[in-house]
């Protein structure tokens, strides 16, 4: 146990080296832990917004798929009310057309009646007319007698 | 150890604790503790500058994580005990004291006889005591320097008027009449810090390499006693890492505990 001139050389040394740590290992080495660390604490925190966010765009996405059905539903629905619309529109359409087709067709019919009459009608006269002259013998002045025939014609 | 001595327990035991000695009296040198303990520092702390020199804030090495395991342990302690500004002085003072106190602790593990026979023909040193802390200088260095700071901090928190008065006014009160208690009470305070702070690690690591050399001069009895010999001296060197490592933490936080303390006003 002597004391000596060692005890000052010891603390000159421990003295250097609290110095060298202090200047040299401690300050860099906690600056690289501290910004790992707000780094970290920056990742975790992005995370938990990046899981919010996530919740947030699910909840907008169901959002938006409902409203697409109700939109789909909505279409179809009226797309439906539109077709047999359609439908009505061009029976009532058809019924027109056909009443018309027959209206004219009928007149038609009547049209070709009245003509077949009407020939039918001058061709009788003709033949009354032969009829009678073979019947009197002679020449019907058709003239003479026109007015008798067509009195005939018309009853007929 | 030398053979031109006669080989007695007493020889044996005085030429393991004598100083590699240069120059007389007070004012002599331990050759050996200054060497070892010189060269601990600048290869511990060559190492970890090394290490910090190639830090970096992103995915650690797996050297640089272990530092920084040691680092932030070390944050974490004086964290718990001491409130202030800790980065500036008192934490890397603490990674100072630890891993310097552990390093020249560590020095026990060598086996002493291998050792003395390596110091004596390689380096050809009759005598050469390897341990540092196991040197009373350099424990009472490591102490009284913790002691000046402390009272360096009291004087620098407190002024000097404020520190003079807590040495009469604290801890009984400020009645005249009880102030040589206190004064006598901080005395005591401040002689026995440092005497225990450097003589707890001292007699720790000195008992440590007496025990090594007690077990050492029984090997030497017999083949009974290299048996047990041996055996206990593997079991101690066991404990003995333990103990290395205990008084280092232990020296690193009486000094962050008397520097805290000397930061608090009374």
């Amino acid at each position: 146990m002597d004391i000596t001139f060692t005890l000052i050389a010891q603390a000159l040394t421990f003295a250097i080296l609290i110095w060298f740590t202090a200047k040299f290992i401690w300050p860099p080495l906690m600056s690289a832990i501290e910004s790992r660390q707000k780094t970290i604490a920056d990742g975790l925190a992005a995370a938990e917004r990046g899981k919010h966010d996530l919740d947030l765009a699910a909840k907008r996405s169901a959002e938006l798929l409902r409203e697409a059905k109700e939109k789909a539903a909505d279409i179809l629905a009226s797309g439906d009310k539109r077709a047999t619309e359609i439908i009505e529109a061009a029976k009532l359409q058809a019924k027109v057309e056909a009443d018309r087709i027959i209206a004219g067709a009928t007149a038609e019919i009547e049209q070709e009646a009245f003509r077949a009459k009407e020939q039918l009608r001058s061709q009788v006269s003709a033949i009354a007319l032969a009829g009678a002259a073979k019947i009197l013998g002679r020449e019907v002045d058709s003239k003479a007698h026109n007015d008798l025939l067509d009195k005939l014609v018309a009853e007929m | 150890m030398s053979t031109e001595h006669a080989l007695t327990p007493s020889s044996y035991i005085t030429h393991h604790l004598t100083f590699s000695t240069s120059g007389q009296g007070f004012w002599s040198l331990h050759m050996d503790t200054l060497i070892v303990s010189g060269l601990l520092g600048l290869l511990t702390f060559g190492f970890l500058y090394w290490v910090v020199r190639g830090v970096t804030a992103g995915v650690p090495t797996k050297r640089q994580a272990a530092i920084e395991l040691l680092v932030e342990f070390i944050d974490d302690q004086v964290k718990g005990i001491f409130h202030g500004d800790r980065s500036k002085f008192i934490a890397p003072l603490a990674l100072t004291v630890f891993v310097w106190v552990l390093m020249m602790n560590a020095m026990d593990f060598l086996p002493i006889d291998v050792m003395a026979w390596v110091y004596e023909h390689v380096f050809g040193q009759d005598h050469w005591r390897a341990v540092p802390t196991s040197d009373i200088n350099t424990t009472f260095a490591l102490a009284l320097s913790v002691w000046f700071l402390m009272i360096f901090f009291s004087i620098k928190v407190k002024g000097l008027g404020g520190w003079i008065h807590e040495l009469f006014c604290a801890p009984f009160g400020s009645n005249p009449l009880i102030w040589p208690a206190n004064f006598l009470f901080n005395l005591i305070e401040y002689v026995s810090k440092p005497l225990s702070h450097a003589l707890r690690l001292f007699g720790n690591m000195y008992a440590g390499e007496i025990i090594f050399l007690l077990l050492g001069m029984w090997a030497a009895t017999g083949l009974v006693g290299t048996v047990f010999g041996a055996l206990l001296g593997a079991g101690w060197a066991i404990f003995h890492i333990l103990i290395v490592v205990l008084q280092a933490f232990i020296f690193m936080m009486l000094t962050v505990v008397y520097l805290a303390m000397a930061h608090e006003s009374h």
